[in-house]
């Protein structure tokens, strides 16, 4: 299926192609028409906007937030540099579906900056990536060459008159930096530790100039709406949750890997996508939006739909559609002892609450695990969670406690056996 | 603080030049974090001289560069061997299976996490989650070169290769 045609996929439907990273295989199937069509027709910013709203895109790093409304926020007029930054610092533990994203449909995600920055009044853009997945840096930056080389970036793109140029950066080991005003500092070649909020980036980003930030797959997925309008974006999914997504499906089952599936589709058709649980066992419990979402029983999960508001009423969230799916065999206190420890490796310190928290709450973890829990233990977790949660400057705090929390909450009989007979319960 | 001797190659140099010229004139700091990089993979490690030459370079205070590398974990303060495998043991990738590598792993080298063999040859390092879950258990060597879906036998394999 092609660009062309409306079809469930939208950002990873060149892998039906041979050739599927290539600029030859995204212009023969429609790629850079938008863009074209735009810079032809001068199409005024605001309607844009207008469609990327009717869409009801809505942020697809983590937070879910309109990507139309966002990019209201942005002073279009005013005078002086303004930058639209892509946020490809993917370390959340569980998502790996933008770095899909570089090596099959490179091209995309520049036309899709492309008329972000057009749209935005942008001079420039950085694409941020995470600095693991170095291959990707580079492949990508080779991907911005042909584009430059073929007219669509640098001066006078495409003979309208518009300068525009992008490039990419590096990060090089630091979850926090996927925090969009950590990835700012970090891109101003500092300590990445977030700002504090007000003002925001669309007022005050990049080198103090206005900026937008988005998502890979957010910014992929803008091509797609401009060419079949905001309208097919949204019957893609379902009211106020448009279009498809890519669910990365990892842990115990038997393929895991991404699956780009309409909005609204139900987990057990996903489940079903990835092969199923890993053969011949049950399952226990799904994290269901990468690790910071709580993590929801097995027949709590078995009856969403997976789409923002499915999975916000089950108690969890969609994050980044990273789906963690643990079966009978899992040791739920082991499980949360690397994710707390996680959390701690990762607090960038600022914070007071964040930094002694995190560290705490993984040691407590970590002593129920090894034996040597006490019976407060539980309450105080909880109790150390609800003085971490709302007291920081940014969502690293919150995204501690939400696996401490849920952990304990849906498994607390497998912990309080942990502390009573200094074991684990599952396995022996 | 910058001892005179410490030099990168004219090619690194010309790397970092590349790398500045990304960002507008008066922003030459954003290219610290490639010419840190730049400057561990030509002298395999950043010691407080490669550092402080980095942000001379830049025209940056030498502590501002030290911040930034010692905030990010792939930059290596310390010498490490001429192989570094950094192991993901984040939950996904414990889930599919990478206690068992770290075990094989720490036995056949005979070191554990944050060691270098006495021969130099192989650093161990505990990483973080490196965004490519559905591929796991997998490691990075020296930072850039990632390899997947390992088990106890192509993490032999690989080891054999890395001399």
């Amino acid at each position: 299926m092609s660009l062309n045609t409306p079809t469930d996929k939208v950002c990873l439907w060149t892998l039906d192609h041979d050739q599927p990273a290539s600029l030859a295989t995204y212009t023969a199937n429609g790629g850079y028409e938008a863009l074209r069509k735009i810079l032809a027709e001068k199409t005024p910013a605001e309607q844009i906007i207008e469609q990327v709203k009717i869409s009801a895109l809505r942020g697809r790093g983590g937070a879910g937030f309109p990507t139309g409304l966002k990019w209201s926020f942005m002073p279009r007029s005013f005078p002086g540099d303004k930058y639209i930054v892509c946020n490809t610092d993917e370390g959340e533990p569980g998502t790996f579906k933008d770095r899909d994203i570089l090596i099959y449909n490179p091209h995309q995600l520049i036309e899709g900056m492309l008329i972000a920055g057009y749209t935005l009044g942008a001079r420039a853009g950085y694409n941020y990536i995470h600095g693991e997945i170095f291959e990707q840096y580079q492949s990508w930056e080779r991907a911005l060459q042909e584009a430059r080389e073929a007219g669509f970036l640098g001066k006078d793109i495409l003979g309208s008159g518009w300068d525009f140029d992008l490039h990419a950066h590096h990060g090089y080991g630091a979850y926090i930096c996927g925090e969009e005003t950590a990835l700012l500092e970090s891109l101003e070649g500092k300590k990445g530790q977030p700002r504090f909020k007000p003002p925001f980036p669309a007022s005050f980003g990049l080198y103090g100039k206005p900026t937008t930030i988005n998502n890979t797959e957010t910014l992929t997925s803008i091509p797609w709406i401009m060419r079949h309008g905001g309208q097919a974006f949204l019957e893609l999914g379902k009211p106020n949750n448009g279009g498809s997504k890519i669910f990365s499906i990892s842990g115990h089952v038997n393929k895991p890997g991404n699956y780009e599936i309409p909005l609204g589709t139900p987990f057990s058709a996903l489940l079903e996508m990835a092969g199923g649980v890993r053969n011949g066992h049950k399952l226990k419990a799904v994290i269901p939006g990468g690790s910071s979402a709580p993590v929801l029983p097995a027949d709590v999960m078995m009856d969403c739909t997976l789409d923002f508001d499915s999975i916000a009423k089950a108690g969890s969230m969609l994050g980044s559609g990273a789906v963690i799916v643990m079966d009978e065999t899992v040791c739920m206190v082991k499980a949360l002892e690397r994710l707390s420890y996680f959390y701690f490796e990762e607090s960038c310190g600022q914070c007071t609450p964040c930094r002694e928290g995190t560290g705490w709450m993984y040691r407590i973890v970590n002593r129920i695990e090894h034996g040597k829990g006490r019976p407060e233990d539980l309450d105080e977790l909880v109790r150390i969670g609800n003085n971490i949660g709302g007291r920081t400057i940014c969502a690293l705090g919150d995204a501690a406690v939400g696996p401490v929390v849920s952990f304990v909450k849906h498994f607390r009989q497998e912990f309080e056996y942990h502390i009573e007979n200094k074991r684990c319960m599952v396995g022996g | 603080m910058q001892t005179p001797e410490f030099q990168l190659s004219a090619e690194a140099l010309a790397q970092i030049d590349q790398e500045v010229a990304k960002y507008p004139a008066e922003q030459k700091q954003s290219a610290v974090m490639s010419a840190l990089r730049i400057a561990q993979a030509e002298k395999g490690w950043l010691s407080k001289d490669a550092i402080a030459y980095v942000a001379d370079y830049l025209g940056m205070p030498a502590i501002a560069a030290y911040e930034v590398a010692t905030f990010y974990n792939m930059y290596d303060l310390e010498p490490v061997g001429r192989n570094k495998i950094t192991l993901c043991t984040n939950l996904p990738c414990q889930l599919q299976g990478a206690d068992k590598v770290a075990e094989h792993l720490q036995a056949r080298l005979g070191i554990g996490f944050g060691e270098t063999t006495p021969d130099g040859r192989y650093t161990l390092k505990e990483g973080e989650c490196m965004g490519a879950c559905g591929h796991g258990p997998l490691c990075l060597h020296n930072n850039h070169k990632m390899h997947a879906h390992l088990t106890p036998d192509a993490v032999d394999k690989l080891l054999d290769d890395l001399k």
